[in-house]
């Protein structure tokens, strides 16, 4: 396994609840594992911690493992190799990530490319004349262009481990089309896993093998991308699902879920999501929810799931 | 950025101007005869003399008219007669402006190179007993008035410790250097303050930004980090104070010269005021003024071109 | 006065220790001022030209300069004028700095533009160089000296003056004082003018510090305070000539006064400006 998550629990100080509850979570070499939530879900927590780049001030339980290294006992040299060589991300801003004042030719230098190695990494994501925009500086270049850019850096060190956090939301829907395509040959000729951060759930089930569903911090649904369609098993997946339009299909009527997002001041002594539940049950406000496995395989986070069968936490997707 | 240019070039002509008027009409807010003024009070007052000054001075014309002959002397470099010295204003201010700016240079240098560094240690060690150090110790510098600090300095490394002269501007480099070390420190001590605390600001916003994150997540080595990204951004403000610092230092050696009895145009400025030589007071001022204001605007139209969007923006436009 | 004057000091929020102690330091040293008659073994101008030069000793706990004068006592009588003068020149300067701010709030338009464009041209002088000027022309001691910085430090406190006047002027309790037909003048007389006294105040406590500096500066090139007086500065500048001769206590004992009460002042000031301004 290249990336196992297991019961990680992350605190922030001066939070009422976990900013990452008890999040168990497995990318395979070669898989792309979509992560779907809410802002404020624990998401790009999560992709931090595989990086190792959790707050100072956090206190994280459960293991983060990367191949065989503990990213969380790491430490300076060995943590920052980590960072540089097995696992890369790839921002949500690109123009936020590159720094104004340099040329993209030391960004990509930065990150390990040689002037050739730059160039043609340049070349691989698409740029035309590979060698003028080393050159160059951030604020020439476009927005699509920059996101090249930023997974050409990504690319440069041949990482093993792809963290894609919100990689095409800033983008139009052509760009973002390109680059999506892009990311999955790339990966897929490197042979790297691929985890991919959207809030996008229609999205990340068109694009990915398997998607993990988080809510308040929590994973409350782990599915094939087929599955997720055909049957949702946690009503907030329904509820993610009804929220958002899809092509051609205008007479359905987008139920927007009720309620708002939880921040990191709510604590929930029960399932975190009941109070904006259709389906919720008295008993829902106090069951502290555990993952319960599905009839296909999946898993889901929820009381009232059908024919929930409790998982053995050591489950291996492997 | 023609524009830019131009209009700030023309600010700094307004300035100058105001204040090259404030120092001119100064003579007529003197109590007393103006020409009397100029010619350094009455002892030792003849007709001739009297009669030498109003002409160099055109008493007799009017007030604009008079302003205008005079800057126009000015920029001939034609400022008067020192009452005191019976020399030329001019060649008295040659004399002693190398040493001064000698001065200001060595001291700029001390405050860069100390100040910056400071800075860069409490910003990269943040809140911790080393950023705690250098705001307190810095702060502690700027609250000792530099003369204080002169004596004090030259009371160990001089007296006690006989390490450096105490008095005096020495010959050849090594021989300024050693002369003017003392004296650049008390005039950089004061400075250490405000561009410790600039650096160490500016680098906390710098490495506030998303790239500076994004660099770390990538596994770019902290050094890097630190020099390529954060100071590299914060560069700006840093650049900008120690250029208005530097300006500033012109009238600190007023003070530091007359310390160490070098033999600068900020120790002319205070003998010519303590001897009522109102014409070298003035060519002075007017001299220290005119740099002050040149050296703030250079900062000002320099400044932009340390970010290339900006310098981008330049070309293109 | 320049734009290069030092901003505030960020003093960490907790209470600090070093607060107390500043606190207590200025605290003395205001004590000593006012009983400097009573507790000064010598009087300050008393000569002794055989104890000229003379090291601390039972006699002379802090020991003496050139002239034999007991630095203890001068120093002590020296506190009087060395707090005193950077308060009125404090004064001068938020009486023309408040009613300079004010009206250029207030009034906006010209005489708005005529106030910046005048702080503008005393900006243009760095450091205490249109001081000098004013000496220059007006000749040197205390009060010129006094008038001359208060002068200087009116554009720093006209500035925030205006600025505080300019939020303040467009509270409602402005236009509701103008409905009932109240004059501008005595609008901001009554009412606008009090209600920033406690920010003005903030703002020149934390100036007194280095007013003080540029004081004693003045002094110590003879600008403002005259022989015989026991100004702190004009001590250093006396005993500057005996410190080449080894003997350091008539510079430092001044000189070290001025430093503590500066360090001290900065430290209570800031502290203090900042509840005032959280206050305000």
């Amino acid at each position: 396994m290249l990336l196992t998550l297991d019961h990680l629990t992350v605190r922030l100080p001066g939070t009422a609840r976990p900013v990452l509850d008890d999040v168990t979570l497995r990318v395979a070499a070669g898989e792309v594992v979509g992560l779907v939530g809410e802002s404020g879900s624990g998401k790009s927590t999560t992709a931090k911690a595989a990086l190792g780049l959790l707050p100072g001030t956090a206190t994280a339980s459960g293991t983060v493992r990367v191949d065989d290294a503990d990213v969380l006992a790491l430490t300076g040299e060995e943590l920052r190799r980590h960072r540089a060589r097995t696992v890369a991300m790839i921002h949500q801003d690109p123009r936020a990530a590159l720094n104004p004042v340099r040329r993209i030719g030391d960004f990509l230098r930065e990150r390990g490319a040689d002037r050739d190695r730059a160039a043609q990494l340049l070349g691989a994501v698409g740029l035309s004349d590979p060698e003028r925009r080393l050159r160059q500086r951030p604020h020439e270049l476009s927005g699509g262009m920059l996101q090249r850019v930023v997974i050409a850096g990504a690319l440069a060190a041949r990482p093993r481990l792809l963290l894609a956090d919100e990689a095409t939301s800033a983008l139009d829907v052509t760009t973002q089309a390109e680059i999506l395509a892009l990311l999955r040959t790339l990966r897929a000729e490197q042979g790297a896993g691929l985890l991919f951060i959207t809030h996008d759930l229609h999205l990340a089930a068109a694009y990915c093998d398997r998607v993990y569903v988080m809510y308040a911090g929590r994973i409350v649904e782990e599915r094939t991308a087929q599955a997720f369609f055909a049957a949702p098993a946690h009503p907030y997946t329904r509820g993610l699902l009804d929220c958002s339009p899809t092509l051609g299909d205008t007479s359905r009527p987008l139920l927007p879920i009720p309620g708002r997002p939880p921040s990191l001041g709510d604590a929930f002594p029960g399932c975190p999501f009941a109070s904006r539940c259709p389906d919720a049950e008295p008993a829902c406000e106090t069951w502290r929810p555990e993952a319960a496995e599905l009839p296909d395989g999946g898993v889901a986070a929820c009381r009232r799931a059908p024919a929930a069968v409790p998982t053995a936490t050591e489950r291996n997707l492997s | 950025m023609a524009v830019r240019i131009a209009r700030r070039l023309a600010g700094f002509l307004a300035t100058l101007l105001a204040a090259s008027f404030v120092i001119f009409a100064a003579v007529y807010a003197a109590p007393g005869d103006p020409a009397v003024f100029l010619a350094g009070g009455r002892d030792k007052l003849t007709p001739e003399r009297l009669a030498t000054v109003r002409a160099q001075y055109h008493l007799d014309e009017p007030l604009v008219v008079q302003y205008g002959r005079w800057l126009g002397d000015c920029l001939h470099f034609d400022l008067g007669r020192s009452f005191k010295y019976g020399d030329q204003v001019a060649d008295l201010i040659t004399a002693r402006l190398g040493t001064t700016l000698e001065l200001v240079a060595y001291a700029t240098v001390l405050f860069v190179v100390l100040g910056v560094g400071a800075g860069i240690l409490a910003a990269v060690r943040q809140s911790t007993w080393v950023d705690s150090a250098v705001v307190g110790g810095t702060t502690l510098a700027a609250s000792v008035p530099s003369f204080v600090a002169a004596i004090a300095l030259v009371s160990l490394f001089g007296v006690q410790l006989g390490w450096f002269p105490v008095t005096g501007s020495g010959r050849g480099f090594a021989g300024t250097l050693h002369h003017l070390t003392l004296p650049a420190l008390s005039l950089a001590l004061g400075a250490l303050a405000l561009i410790s605390r600039v650096t160490r600001q500016a680098m906390a916003e710098a490495a506030a930004s998303d790239h500076v994150e994004a660099a770390r997540a990538s596994g770019v080595p902290e050094r890097e980090i630190v020099r390529r990204h954060v100071l590299r951004n914060a560069l700006g403000p840093i650049i900008t104070m120690c250029g208005l610092v530097m300006a500033g230092m012109l009238a600190g050696t007023v003070v530091v010269e007359t310390a160490f009895g070098i033999s600068g145009i900020g120790s002319l400025l205070v003998g010519a005021i303590n001897t009522h030589d109102f014409p070298v007071a003035q060519a002075v001022l007017l001299l220290m003024v005119a740099g002050y204001i040149a050296v703030t605007t250079l900062v000002d139209l320099l400044h932009p071109l340390l970010d290339p969007r900006v310098k981008q923006e330049a070309r293109t436009a | 006065m320049t734009a290069l004057t030092l901003a505030p000091v960020r003093v960490p929020d907790r209470r600090p220790v070093g607060v107390t102690v500043a606190a207590a330091v200025l605290l003395l040293v205001v004590l000593a001022a006012l009983l400097a008659p009573w507790l000064a073994p010598y009087a300050p101008d008393a000569i002794d030209l055989s104890a000229s030069l003379a090291g601390t000793s039972g006699d002379h706990l802090l020991g003496t300069d050139s002239s034999g004068q007991d630095l203890l006592s001068r120093v002590l009588h020296g506190a009087r004028s060395s707090l005193v003068a950077p308060v009125l020149l404090l004064a001068v300067a938020a009486l023309l700095g408040v009613t300079l701010g004010v009206l250029a709030a207030w009034r906006g338009g010209w005489t708005d533009a005529l106030v910046s464009r005048l702080t503008d041209v005393m900006y243009a002088f760095p450091g205490l160089l249109f001081t000098v000027l004013i000496i220059a022309v007006f000749g040197t001691g205390t009060t010129t000296s006094v008038l001359a910085l208060g002068l200087a430090y009116t554009p720093t406190v006209a500035k925030y003056t205006r600025s505080l006047a300019l939020a303040e002027s467009r509270k409602p309790y402005v236009d509701a004082y103008r409905i009932q037909g109240m004059g501008g003048a005595r609008i901001c007389a009554l009412h606008l003018v009090p209600n920033l006294g406690r920010a003005v105040v903030g703002y020149l406590v934390v100036l007194f510090g280095e007013a003080l500096m540029s004081l004693a500066t003045l002094s110590y090139l003879g600008f403002g305070a005259q022989p015989p007086s026991s100004d702190w500065g004009l001590m250093v500048q006396e005993g500057q000539a005996a410190v080449v001769q080894g003997a350091l206590l008539p510079a430092l004992v001044p000189g070290t006064a001025i430093a503590l009460v500066v360090v001290s002042f900065n430290v209570v000031g800031v502290w203090a400006a900042d509840r005032l301004g959280r206050q305000a």
